[in-house]
């Protein structure tokens, strides 16, 4: 029963009404972050409300790269962001095999175990790490801020690649075993290529991740040198002043480089390249 | 092409025996099919001679080698998967080129025997799709194209039809076994169906929980079963087992069901202390007279045609029984007919143990 054409339509309307008003919530904040950069600061205050501001400038855009640290703190956040990324995504690829693929004695401790991590909040091992990183002159190092982001991100990259491998037929590699791979060989060939999505998905949860991470970026490094630019995005704001606009353009400039991954990967998050493995 | 020998080959899953003690020779060159009910152990001995599983104890041998400790790439055998297992990002010739370009063949070889056994299966057209653009026929014949470029001592199947359609299985069947008779290697086949056990196999390998029950030629299993579930799981429709009473008159015994006297027989060396057998017999071999003629007296209960013959249910003395004749007969639901059953078509069994009671010839 698919009703009559008036009531196809109401429901038609309703769908998209109700959806067009999630949307436009979403990305409200957005879109101000947008609208506030690109408004002179002569105006900023005056016309602070307005939906549109009635003069666009780029000033503050040219005030973030040109007279501030920014490039330097871009540059800190894409290195950490990028090799936590990798290293975590690495990592979990092979323990989430393990526990996708093997029986293993202890396995089930050592899965309670990393989901014990993921509980307590992270505030209560700030200040232990802070004293062994100290220790180890691990503070003030971008080296310091991807041992701990990756670690972190571990158990649940872990859980997210162990569910995208359960999703591959076991018969996949042990055809590419018999057929004379090793099992390594049949990891990288076979099963690699066709959890894509699933490894570029959990790359981009670590990514975004460390990207925006704000706690131990600030408690572990002082130092502008190895400020990432979450960090950095606080000095705009200041005892006395806030400076909205920098902040403002600063924060969209630390946007791009998030919209572009997510642009380039977003066809592999909604491809499903196991189709016609096996039997259909 | 090699022989595989299996010796005292068992495989437990934790405490649970899955293989309880497996031992078979098998030639080169031979077709062997593995049958038995689901759960019985077939593809885990067939994944134990792959080299997928460890076995538990015993020895697996290929050719004059003991594998045991081998990998399944050292092992230099084939398999063709239930699911068939093709590799998805992969066209068809890069499927069938894998084991190939693994081992470091020169391109033309492998072009050459991707081509080669393209052919034979009828694959040209479809080199260059991915599998999931084939139908269910091409991805199996692609499955077993990925075997027969390897050119393997053995090939190992796992129920590679069962999600075929009846026709394409019967045509597959045929093809299988041209195949073989073309390559000539050792097959081992591991199979639920009983007919592709009966239609494909140079041997039969019957199997039950983990014990293999009878080892030989399909008509010999069919004709000479070794126990109570070789017979009744070889043959459709299945033998008939009629629980029967046997009185010995010297070296001959009668069987009775009730008070029905069903045929008298030599004995056979050993009867059970009170007299209760198991006495089967294939529906083809019982003969049907439409009156109470001579015979043993029965009543039909229900007719199905089936267009080459005619399954007939009978009662003999609140027993139910098959045959199987293709004889147009006309024949009333609850009329009277008599039964013929000769002594050397009867099997008896055991009850209790259901092993096969031997009539000395
Ligand atoms: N990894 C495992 N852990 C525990 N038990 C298992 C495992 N694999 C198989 N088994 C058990 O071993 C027995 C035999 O399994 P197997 O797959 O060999 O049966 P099969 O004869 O091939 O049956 P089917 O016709 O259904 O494929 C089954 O009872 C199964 O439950
Ligand atoms: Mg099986």
């Amino acid at each position: 029963m698919r009703g009559s054409f008036q009531t196809r339509t109401i429901k038609w309307s309703m769908h998209y009404g109700v959806l067009l008003v999630y949307v436009a919530v979403a990305l409200f904040p957005l879109y101000w972050l947008v609208k506030v950069s690109i408004t002179p600061d002569d105006i900023l205050y005056k016309q602070g409300t307005d939906l549109l501001p009635s003069k666009l400038s780029f000033e503050h855009y040219a005030t973030v790269i040109g007279k501030s640290d920014f490039l330097l703190f871009f540059r800190n956040s894409i290195i950490v962001s990028g090799i936590t990324a990798i290293a975590s995504t690495i990592l979990a690829m092979a323990s989430g095999y393990a526990f996708s693929r093997f029986a293993f004695k202890g396995k089930f401790w050592i899965v309670g175990l990393m989901l014990v991590t993921q509980m307590f909040p992270l505030v209560i091992v700030i200040t232990p790490i802070f004293s062994i990183f100290g220790t180890l002159g691990l503070t003030n190092s971008l080296t310091g801020l991807i041992i701990i982001y990756t670690a972190f991100n571990i158990p649940f990259a872990t859980f997210l690649m162990q569910s995208f491998f359960d999703g591959i037929p076991k018969d996949l590699e042990e055809a590419a075993m018999i057929d004379g791979a090793t099992r390594f060989k049949a990891f990288v060939q076979i099963i690699a290529p066709l959890t894509l999505p699933g490894i570029v998905a959990t790359a981009g949860f670590c990514f975004t991740g460390a990207w925006g991470e704000i706690l131990f970026a600030l408690l572990l490094n002082s130092s502008a040198s190895a400020s990432t630019f979450p960090v950095g995005l606080l000095l705009y704001s200041t005892r006395a002043t806030i400076e909205y606009g920098p902040m403002m353009a600063a924060g969209v400039l630390a946007l791009i480089p998030v919209c572009i991954f997510f642009f380039l990967i977003q066809r592999y998050l909604v491809q499903g390249l196991t189709a016609g493995a096996v039997k259909g | 092409m090699a022989s595989i020998a299996i010796n005292g080959v068992r495989k437990d899953y934790g405490a649970v025996p899955v293989l309880k003690g497996v031992d078979l020779a098998i030639d080169s060159g031979e077709f062997v099919v593995l049958v038995g009910p689901s759960g019985c152990g077939k593809s885990t001995l067939l994944r134990i001679i792959a080299g997928l599983e460890d076995l538990s104890a015993g020895e697996i041998r290929i050719g004059d080698m003991r594998v045991n400790e081998l990998a399944p790439r050292d092992r230099d055998i084939a398999m063709v998967f239930q699911s068939y297992a093709l590799y998805p990002h992969m066209s068809v010739r890069d499927n069938m080129s894998y084991s190939l370009k693994l081992k470091r063949t020169p391109a033309e070889r492998i072009a050459e025997a991707v081509k080669r056994a393209g052919d034979k299966l009828g694959l040209e057209a479809l080199q260059d799709r991915k599998p999931r653009a084939l139908s269910g026929g091409q991805r199996q014949r692609v499955a077993m194209g990925r075997a027969i470029v390897r050119n393997p001592k053995a090939f190992l199947f796992d129920e590679p039809l069962s999600n075929l359609d009846a026709r394409l299985r019967e045509q597959m069947r045929f093809e299988i076994r041209k195949l073989h008779r073309d390559i000539g290697a050792t097959s081992v086949y591991v199979t639920h169906d009983q007919i592709e056990a009966m239609t494909m196999s140079d041997r039969i390998v019957a199997m039950n929980g983990g014990i293999i029950q009878q080892v030989g030629a399909p008509l010999e299993l069919y004709d000479n079963p070794a126990n109570i579930f070789v017979a009744g799981f070889i043959g459709s429709p299945a033998m008939n087992f009629i629980k029967a009473r046997a009185v010995r008159e010297d070296n001959r015994i009668a069987l009775y069901v009730g008070a029905t006297k069903l045929l008298g027989m030599p004995a056979p060396d050993r009867l059970p202390d009170n007299g209760e057998v198991i006495a089967g017999v294939r529906p083809e071999r019982i003969g049907l007279l439409p009156s109470s003629e001579a015979g043993v007296a029965a009543t039909v209960e229900l007719v199905e045609p089936t267009g080459v013959a005619t399954v007939v249910h009978a009662d003999i003395a609140g027993q139910q029984l098959k045959l199987f004749t293709t004889e147009r007969l006309q024949l009333d639901v609850h009329q009277p007919v008599s039964l013929t059953i000769r002594p050397a078509d009867v099997c008896l069994f055991d009850p209790i143990s259901g092993e096969r009671l031997r009539v000395p010839r």
